[in-house]
């Protein structure tokens, strides 16, 4: 029973984890279906992919997107190339100079992206005055410098998941290279580049989604050149649609899409592999057989339900028109709007009534308490707890107009469309 | 195939720091030979083979291959090939491709590799393997595929630094015929990297003893093992009861030998020191297990050793009798098993009787650890 309690703990801690850890995608993504104006789940309105074609109309979003692609290249080539020199040179570098070399290389990663981002700022407006350039030259370039800025501590980054696959190479390879005729060329190309090429795809992926978010350097470094987050930044200053929503879910099916891909690549891997080594010399010789791309490989059949769910949501996409719909909610909250209206007039003609009703009876009695009486004493101060004054105003709103928002107000309908 | 292509060292001296791994060492390797270097770990012997290699350049002397001074020639330049310790395959390529990587330094085609690589499978008794990867393969099949990959750079002088050390028993014993047969198929030097006499013995035409950076002896196994020069060569290559004491009297090649334990003891002056000794030297006499036999009871002169049983073992092919010996280690004595029933000694004191010729006569010095 213990141990039933324990593990039912576990599954909710899970559960909790993971909503905390997804619920926010989640809702972002539902919000991109919403037709509601403003991102939200609920009230759910109507299925729509509008978002997605207004998302492909914004000029400027899409500007950041190719502004990011390009950077993000930039970035990879510049910061696995350093990266891979500076995980070489620590293993060739003097023992004793190793430590202070290794916290010399990461100390990039400690300071604060800000700071990264002035100093790039600084630093290459220093030079190109210095080569006498103009404000156009390239080194003042926004995509030069943000290449360069991001780099900086990207390449860092890329020098941690390289040093990592690099202390498992074993020297002797290059030596054996050297020693069967190879230059020092060659065996690099040959021996070391190969053994390295999962560590360097690896940091290529890392140098990329870090180049692709990075905001505080580039917000120094961008220049004519907005990246996708500066754009994104932007925009939400002066409040944000759920095209953006939709946005955030491309890059979430992006991500699923290629987890999965890895996931079913690398699985193959290890099935091919374990074939191999079951398989005889004959097997070998001749044309082994491997088992088939989906046996044993989970992540293969959700990567292809994946792919048939993105290609029958396109699909309806095309094919979809919520026009009636939105145009339904448009009428049924025209008319929901219209009847608060005529209940509310009602109300307020009833309450009209019997006021006047009231003081016909009463003459001067003393009226309902005042919805306007703030003091802090209750009513003890109230002048009209005097008996002696009578301002109850009829066109005053009830005070539960409020808890709708703007929903009264018949201007908020076309604004929110 | 011609005589091969002999190596030289001349005076060659390595240091690292302060340290001196290789300590003036001569050694002459004839074309076509397998030559062993022989001693414990640390020793210096894989230095060596580095700077024959080219990995490491002498602080002092000289290597030439062939006769031509190799310093300043790179690993990639010289007519050798080394077969690492742990191999060194390239795991990420085929068995094939290993095997040929040489020739595609060297610009050929695919097709002529895979010929090549058919060629030099056949030659190590692994056809069909070409396709699998290295780590597919059980250790002495990639033992014999770095092997292959030697020999198809075609070296002139193929060097093997313990390749044997990882394989188990069996096998290393197999191995031993093999390396042996190849080499004398290929005609090439072999320059063999040990601390294994074993291998040593069965397989080499001549063999260096070394000991901390010095080599101690240059010479055939049976030489080695028979006629040492040092202390060292003596404890270290086979087993070997060692007995201390001073020169007392000089005969020619032999000589009497004053122990405190075993009196005066007669022993042959191995033939490197032979003039050199003086009267009054200090000393180690040598003698094999195997060269002891049992003496009747009382029997006493300058080459009978009267000692107490500590234990005895019945080894199958032999039977040990373990006696107390000089400086707290026992003499060993094993008798071979000829079919004779052997008496229980335990206990008791033996004598035991020795030829003059079977005991060698050493210079003092270190000794092999156990």
């Amino acid at each position: 029973m213990n141990n039933s309690f324990l593990r039912i703990s576990i599954w909710v801690y899970l559960a909790i984890f993971f909503a905390y850890l997804l619920g926010p995608l989640v809702i972002m993504s539902i919000t991109a279906f919403n037709s509601s104006g403003f991102p939200r789940m609920s009230p759910w309105e109507c299925l729509t992919f509008q978002w997605f074609g207004e998302l492909f109309q914004d000029q400027r979003i899409l500007n950041g997107i190719k502004n990011s692609l390009i950077i993000g290249a930039g970035t990879v080539v510049l910061s696995v190339a350093m990266g891979l020199a500076g995980a070489l040179m620590l293993t060739q570098i003097w023992p004793r100079l190793r430590a202070t070399y290794y916290t010399v290389i990461i100390a990039p990663i400690l300071i604060p992206g800000v700071v990264l981002g002035i100093s790039t700022l600084v630093f290459w407006d220093r030079i190109n005055r210095m080569l006498g350039l103009g404000a156009d030259s390239f080194l003042s370039n926004g995509i030069f410098l943000t290449v360069i800025g991001q780099s900086t501590f990207i390449a860092s980054y890329c020098m941690l998941v390289l040093v990592a696959r690099l202390q498992r190479y074993d020297m002797a390879l290059t030596e054996a290279a050297l020693d069967l005729g190879a230059t020092h060329a060659q065996a690099f190309r040959k021996i070391l580049l190969p053994f390295m090429r999962p560590a360097i795809a690896s940091a290529a992926v890392l140098a990329f989604l870090a180049s692709f978010e990075n905001y505080n350097t580039t917000t120094f470094t961008f220049g004519e050149y907005p990246t996708l987050t500066i754009e994104l930044a932007q925009k939400v200053r002066y409040g944000i649609t759920p095209a953006i929503s939709a946005l955030a879910f491309i890059i979430v099916a992006l991500t699923v899409f290629f987890a999965l891909l890895n996931e079913a690549k690398l699985k193959r891997q290890e099935l091919v592999a374990a074939a191999r080594k079951n398989a005889t010399v004959e097997e070998l010789a001749g044309k082994i057989k491997l088992p088939s791309f989906f046996s044993g490989n989970m992540a293969a059949v959700l990567l292809v339900v994946f792919a048939v769910a993105t290609i029958t949501v396109v699909g309806t996409a095309t094919a979809y028109n919520p026009g009636q719909c939105i145009a339904d909610v448009k009428e049924q909250k025209r008319l929901e709007a219209d009847q608060r209206i005529q209940e509310l007039r009602k109300q307020r003609e009833e309450q009209r009534k019997k006021r006047e009703a009231e003081e016909a009876e009463q003459g001067d009695a003393q009226s309902a308490p005042k919805p306007s009486n703030n003091s802090g004493f209750g009513n003890v101060f109230a002048p009209n707890s005097l008996g002696d004054e009578e301002t109850s105003e009829p066109e005053t709103p009830p005070a539960s107009n409020d808890g709708f928002g703007g929903a009264f107000d018949p201007n908020a309908l076309q604004k929110d469309q | 195939m011609s005589a091969g292509v002999g190596v030289d060292l001349e005076n060659l001296w390595i240091r690292f720091g302060d340290f001196v791994a290789v300590r003036d060492a001569n050694v002459n390797i004839n074309g076509g030979d397998f030559f062993s270097f022989l001693g414990p770990s640390g020793c210096g012997k894989t230095t060596i083979l580095r700077a024959v290699s080219g990995f490491l350049d002498p602080s002092e002397g000289k290597v030439l291959i062939g006769g031509n001074d190799m310093r300043g020639i790179g690993p990639n330049k010289r007519p050798t090939a080394l077969i690492f310790q742990n191999l060194a395959l390239f795991p990420l390529m085929k068995v094939w491709e290993n095997i040929t990587f040489s020739m595609e330094i060297n610009g050929a085609s695919s097709a002529e590799r895979r010929k090549r690589a058919d060629e030099l499978l056949d030659m190590i008794a692994l056809p069909d393997q070409g396709d699998k990867l290295p780590n597919e393969l059980s250790g002495g099949q990639r033992q014999r595929v770095a092997i292959a990959r030697a020999l198809c750079a075609e070296p002139d002088v193929l060097l093997l630094d313990e390749p044997l050390s990882a394989l188990d028993l069996k096998l290393r014993q197999h191995m031993r015929t093999e390396l042996r047969e190849i080499q004398k198929r290929v005609g090439i030097t072999f320059i063999y990297i040990t601390h294994d006499q074993g291998e040593a013995l069965t397989m080499s035409d001549n063999i260096a003893v070394m000991r901390a950076g010095v080599i101690d002896q240059i010479a055939d196994g049976k030489t080695i093992y028979n006629d040492p020069a040092t202390a060292f060569a003596a404890s270290f290559v086979g087993e070997n009861n060692v007995f201390r004491g001073r020169i007392k009297k000089i005969m020619g090649n032999e000589a009497l030998l004053s122990t405190n334990r075993t009196g005066d003891l007669v022993a042959r002056i191995s033939s490197v020191n032979q003039g050199t000794m003086r009267e009054g030297d200090e000393a180690m006499m040598f003698v094999r297990p195997e060269a002891f036999a049992i003496a009747p009871d009382g029997a006493a002169g300058d080459h009978f050793v009267t000692a107490r049983v500590n234990h005895e073992e019945f080894e199958g092919n032999v039977f040990n009798i373990f006696t107390e010996g000089d400086g707290g280690k026992e003499i060993k004595v094993s008798l071979p098993n000829l079919g004779q029933s052997f008496e229980n000694h335990t206990g008791q004191n033996i004598t035991l009787e020795y030829e003059t010729r079977n005991a060698v006569l050493v210079p003092a010095g270190e000794l092999a650890a156990e």
